[in-house]
């Protein structure tokens, strides 16, 4: 199995919303190597005719009778944010000004 | 110290019951002992003083008005602090949540309130449930009561050490790799993983959601099985929860306690009979197996050849499914924000909030799921692993065709110094190796202690069926009547 370069570290930090900083990418990189390495030993055994598992339950969706019943009030749900405005929660800014 | 501290949760409730001693009583006996030793063992990240003695309060007046209380109203409990508690602070040892009171109660808790219990406080964890020696707790680390410069285990470190520490007698975890077993064994606390949907996962803060599973810390097995069965049983909220009843797990610890094992067969993991292992774990294991045959049990070696690859199976399932769970922490709804001052784009303030909301355990998990789950590398990391998981759970039904439960070392190794292996994960992750199959299984699992190694704990591992959650508690009740319990020295 490849190694796992800093570079692909940098840019799987990107995709995973994580600005990372170099000392940590110096430093991710070498243990994520090891462990990858390490984990590769699943390829050895499982072969094409094994079906996955991916739960050790069944799954079905469960699904209740269409009653309305009391959910969080609005203080609630917004009792967590870290900002809120007029009674929504706030986010930073998606567009720029001139767009 | 008061006595108080030193009684089982089954005394307690018994006492409280009898009007021997207010839930009061108790209540601040523990409060007080928390007050005392907390600042060395650094089990609790919250202490609800005032809560807690107004739970007990209630549960007093109740016993007054002449209501019947059940075997653990009163009972003071630690809450490992993954389980959202309404209105009283839950961070899952992160700093990204930091402050944050959940406008609601986890099921489990629901459960803990309505049974008359008493919540002490939150304890202390790696963050987001990951590590294996609360090390990697974003507020510090725990201590071992045992030896305060060694690990309590991990997860829940916290929930271990209160309860070995006798801060509390009894205290939740959750297990999704051995995260109530494994810190049980080295406290010389008994710890169980339910079987997976035996216990409702609504208001667990997610971390791997196919293996995610609260359960019991407490001294004695049957103490366990009392807070086993208050908190098991179907939730209609969480769609992986198990629609059948309950196995009567406290019969059966009972049951256990007689000390006869005639009749029952016990298999013995070949795979697990020592490489790796502490020969000092490897002996008081192999004098375990010897106690279990004098009880009438009958031990055969089983192979199960495939548990060689769960912990491989497991740190690419756990890392994939947490990248995934840990993206709602976005900066947006609950939880820290960092950088929103105008002059970053959202995505850079999800980013720097990430960043600086999570350590470095889960930043590295959350890359390595992001890498398992990527384009051209799932077939061969994740899809392979899915595939283990498949021979590991037919390794497991293969063996319950033989043998009524399996057994081995909970841990390869006793509690070790911390800081002995945080600067290599995969040293790390080893700690978990002989309690991760059953979490890809799904079947119920729990640690004993069954002697000391060099001064320090060593737990036996008893795996059951799924379902057959008793079955473990009668035999882990048997090991228990003839070995004993262990105290750790006065702290």
């Amino acid at each position: 199995m490849a190694a796992i370069s800093r570079e692909e570290v940098a840019h799987l930090a990107r995709l995973s919303r994580l600005a990372v900083t170099e000392q940590e990418l110096d430093r991710f990189a070498g243990q994520l190597d090891v462990i990858l390495q390490s984990v590769a030993r699943v390829g050895e055994v499982a072969a094409d005719d094994i079906p996955p598992t991916s739960h050790s339950v069944p799954l079905v969706n469960v699904l209740r009778e269409d009653v309305v019943v009391p959910g969080l009030t609005r203080d609630e749900a917004l009792s967590g944010a870290p900002d809120t405005a007029e009674d929504r929660f706030r986010v930073p800014q998606i567009l720029a000004d001139e767009e | 110290m008061s006595d108080l501290i030193k009684l089982t949760a089954a005394e307690l409730g018994a006492k409280i019951a009898a009007g021997d001693v207010s839930a009061e009583e108790v209540t601040r006996a523990h409060l007080d002992r928390i007050a005392e030793v907390d600042g060395r063992v650094h089990a609790f990240l919250h202490v609800d003083d005032t809560g807690a003695v107004e739970a007990a309060r209630a549960v007093d007046a109740k016993r007054a008005a002449g209501d019947k209380l059940g075997p653990l109203a009163g009972v003071p409990i630690a809450i490992k602090d993954v389980i959202a508690t309404k209105g009283i602070p839950t961070t899952a040892a992160s700093k990204i949540l930091e402050g944050w009171r959940p406008p609601y109660d986890a099921t489990v808790m629901t459960r803990i309130r309505d049974a008359g219990m008493v919540m002490l406080g939150k304890t202390n964890m790696d963050e987001f449930a990951m590590g294996s020696s609360t090390e990697y707790s974003a507020y510090g680390p725990t201590y071992n009561p045992w030896d305060l410069t060694r690990i309590p285990g991990g997860s829940g470190g916290g929930s271990a050490a209160a309860v070995a520490g006798y801060e509390a007698p009894l205290a939740i975890g959750t297990d999704t790799g051995g995260s109530i077993r494994q810190p049980g064994a080295v406290t010389g606390t008994v710890g169980a993983k339910p079987t997976y949907g035996g216990t409702s996962r609504y208001g667990l803060i997610a971390f791997s959601s196919s293996l995610d599973t609260p359960g019991p810390v407490a001294r004695t097995v049957l103490d366990t099985a009392l807070l086993h069965q208050v908190i098991a049983g179907h939730d209609p909220r969480d769609s992986t929860s198990i629609p059948l009843p309950v196995p009567d797990v406290v019969a059966a610890a009972r049951q256990g306690a007689t000390g006869d094992l005639t009749g029952v067969r016990v298999g013995l993991v070949k795979e697990f009979s020592g490489e790796g292992a502490e020969p000092g774990v490897m002996a008081v294991f192999r004098d375990t197996v010897e106690a279990l045959t004098k009880l009438g049990a009958e031990v055969v070696e089983i192979s199960c050849p495939h548990f060689q690859y769960a912990l491989p199976a497991y740190y690419l399932i756990a890392p994939s499914e947490c990248s995934s769970n840990l993206a709602r922490f976005d900066s947006v709804r609950f939880g820290l924000r960092v950088g929103d001052d105008g002059r970053n784009s959202l995505e850079e303030v999800m980013s720097l909030t990430r960043e600086a909301g999570f350590g470095d355990e889960v930043k590295r998990r959350i890359i390595i799921g992001t890498y398992a789950l990527s384009s051209g590398y799932y077939d061969a990391y994740y899809g392979q692993a899915q595939k283990v998981r498949t021979l590991i759970t037919r390794d497991f039904t293969s063996a319950f065709e033989k043998v009524d439960v399996l057994v081995s070392p909970t841990t390869p190794f006793t509690a070790f110094e911390l800081g002995a292996r945080t600067a290599d994960p995969y040293q790390m992750y080893l700690a978990d190796l002989y309690t991760i199959p059953t979490n890809l299984y799904g079947g119920p699992a729990i640690s004993v202690p069954v002697g000391l190694s060099e001064g320090l704990p060593v737990g036996l591992q008893i795996m059951a069926p799924t379902m057959a959650d008793d079955r473990m508690y009668r035999i882990a009740a048997a090991v228990e009547s003839t070995v004993g319990t262990f105290t750790p020295p006065a702290l």
